[in-house]
């Protein structure tokens, strides 16, 4: 990769050993997807936000990174969820919250927005199509990619703060024009009817699929809702390296890949161990509007059976006070939390409760190796008729 | 006289000692206890076995974007792998992760080497040169 004379000296040392450090990391992963030079993007997106994810390892990573005290993002740049609600009480230990909030301070101290969201294209202004960015946050990156035109890899955690702090990214894979055509594609031989569906689709495309984008049948056709999108987005994140999908009546490919009942249950039995659970999950990716309107519309006058916590920005918690929607939310017996992710989230373990209950693929995946609990996976219409009275 | 392949550097340096391989990608977050490095998925054919002080071969990572914290991780806690090998092609997650780590990387092995590799095997890996040698 050709790196600029100014971008030489960085690498040297010559700007601080930030600079430095995120210089190593750009030549690195520039070199692993062949990129001949860094381009300049307009907005970077940080994961490795959550202390439950990066762990004293992540602390003393970014105290070392921030150490210099004058380093501060070039772009726009927006956060991750973190580990739980700052405005609730919660069963954390101590130590927990203290490295949280060291962790909230540091990414403040680099100049981030407070924004802690996975799904920053749901808050922020979306940018013009062909605008180059750098997402981590795969479901993210996909999201943005397929529904948005952005242009992004599906970044790691460090490789979008490398990006956040020079303001650059490899001009390589799916930055680049040639790389955002599919070579295979998915074709679902069954009716994909919920965003449960959409979302086990999305698992068993990202484990198939090696290149880093893929066309899926009909996709554009049958006009998915943003619900579905997400779900589809970040199921594809969670199990494999593709980071865009695109559809195939637009562009055609020769290989193609059949999604069929088999494939459909091979999927689900491998996330869903569980029939039943004891608390409902929903937002993974975070909820959106239409999303709370929806559970606000099926269960009418009626009132969650079992505890169900909503995982939402700050930001959409506010826009939905604001119409009158959270209210609704609560008032059918769910509780809101804001700033974190049901998928990740340190707020539900295998000591309290044995299984959960989710239409997130993504928090299934999480829940069952990272969080070591069984999973029911229902779509969010099923929940609500199931589990409200 | 070891067998001696080309390979390409992502991050630089060299490891050596016993091969740890595997043919399935691994999530680094959800997949390993990055306290003692062990791979904690049952469904991985890995499952139980430490990447310390290991050559750990495999195609690549899959997933979370916060892996690339969680191999620092297993370098902070003296439990990360000699060197990596990726026997499909790096990915932004490894060569980010291993770059702040400073554990070498390389990929794009010939293919007839990248499928006779087994573990237990001796392996030194000369990122810098873009070298790797069966012992």
């Amino acid at each position: 990769m050709e790196l600029t004379p100014n971008d030489e000296r960085s690498l040297r040392g010559e700007h601080g050993e930030t600079i430095a450090s995120a210089y190593r990391i750009l030549v690195a992963i520039g070199t692993a997807t062949e990129a001949k030079k860094l381009v300049p993007i307009k907005w970077a997106h940080l994961s490795g936000v959550n202390y439950n994810t990066i762990g004293n390892a992540g602390v003393k990573f970014l105290e070392e990174f921030a150490e210099d005290g004058t380093t501060r993002v070039a772009v726009k740049t927006t956060v991750n969820p973190m580990g739980f609600d700052r405005t609730k009480p919660n069963n954390l230990d101590e130590n927990f919250v203290k490295q949280q909030m060291k962790i909230v301070k540091l990414y403040e101290g680099l100049g981030t927005s407070p924004s802690f969201t996975c799904t920053p294209y749901e808050i922020f202004d979306i940018p013009q199509r062909g605008t180059a960015v750098s997402f981590a946050e795969s479901s993210a990156a996909i999201y943005s990619n397929s529904m948005l035109g952005l242009l992004t890899n599906k970044e790691s955690s460090l490789s979008a703060l490398a990006s956040s702090v020079t303001g650059k990214a490899p001009y390589s894979e799916l930055r680049v024009e040639e790389f955002r055509h599919p070579k295979v594609a998915i074709k679902p031989e069954l009716k994909l009817l919920t965003e449960l569906d959409f979302g086990l689709f999305g698992y068993f495309t990202g484990k198939v699929v090696k290149d880093s984008c893929v066309a899926l049948d009909g996709i554009r056709k049958s006009k998915p809702d943003i619900m579905k999108t997400k779900s589809l987005s970040a199921a594809i994140g969670t199990s494999g390296t593709c980071g865009m999908f695109t559809s195939s009546e637009e562009e055609p490919t020769k290989e193609v890949i059949p999604f069929d009942k088999t494939e459909f249950n091979a999927v689900r039995d491998e996330l869903s161990t569980a029939e039943d659970g004891n608390i409902i999950i929903l937002g993974s990716p975070q909820i959106g509007i239409n999303e709370l309107s929806l559970v606000v519309d099926l269960a009418k006058d009626k009132k969650f059976s079992k505890h169900c916590m909503v995982f939402c920005s700050r930001a959409i918690f506010n826009q939905a006070s604001q119409i009158g929607l959270a209210g609704k939310i609560e008032r059918a017996g769910c509780e809101f939390m804001c700033d974190s992710c049901a998928c990740l989230t340190p707020l539900i373990n295998k000591d309290d409760v044995d299984s959960i209950i989710t239409n997130s693929v993504k928090a299934a995946y999480y829940m069952k190796l990272f969080n070591r609990t069984g999973v029911a996976l229902k779509d969010l219409k099923t929940i609500v008729r199931d589990y409200t009275n | 006289m070891s067998l001696q392949v080309n390979c390409r550097k992502i991050v630089g340096g060299y490891g050596r000692g016993k091969a740890l391989v595997t043919r399935q990608p691994i999530n680094f977050l959800a997949m390993l206890d990055t306290k003692v490095g062990t791979i904690t998925d049952q469904d991985h054919e890995l499952f139980g076995q430490s990447v310390k002080n290991v050559i750990l071969v495999f195609p690549n990572a899959i997933g979370s974007s916060v892996g690339a914290y969680a191999i620092y991780s297993l370098r902070v806690n003296g439990v990360a792998p000699t060197a990596i090998v990726c026997t499909n092609k790096a990915d932004i997650t490894t060569a980010s992760g291993c770059a702040i780590s400073s554990i070498p990387v390389v990929d794009m092995l010939e293919k007839t080497l990248s499928c006779m590799l087994s573990s237990q095997m001796n392996i030194s890996v000369d990122a810098d040169n873009g070298i790797l040698a069966v012992i």
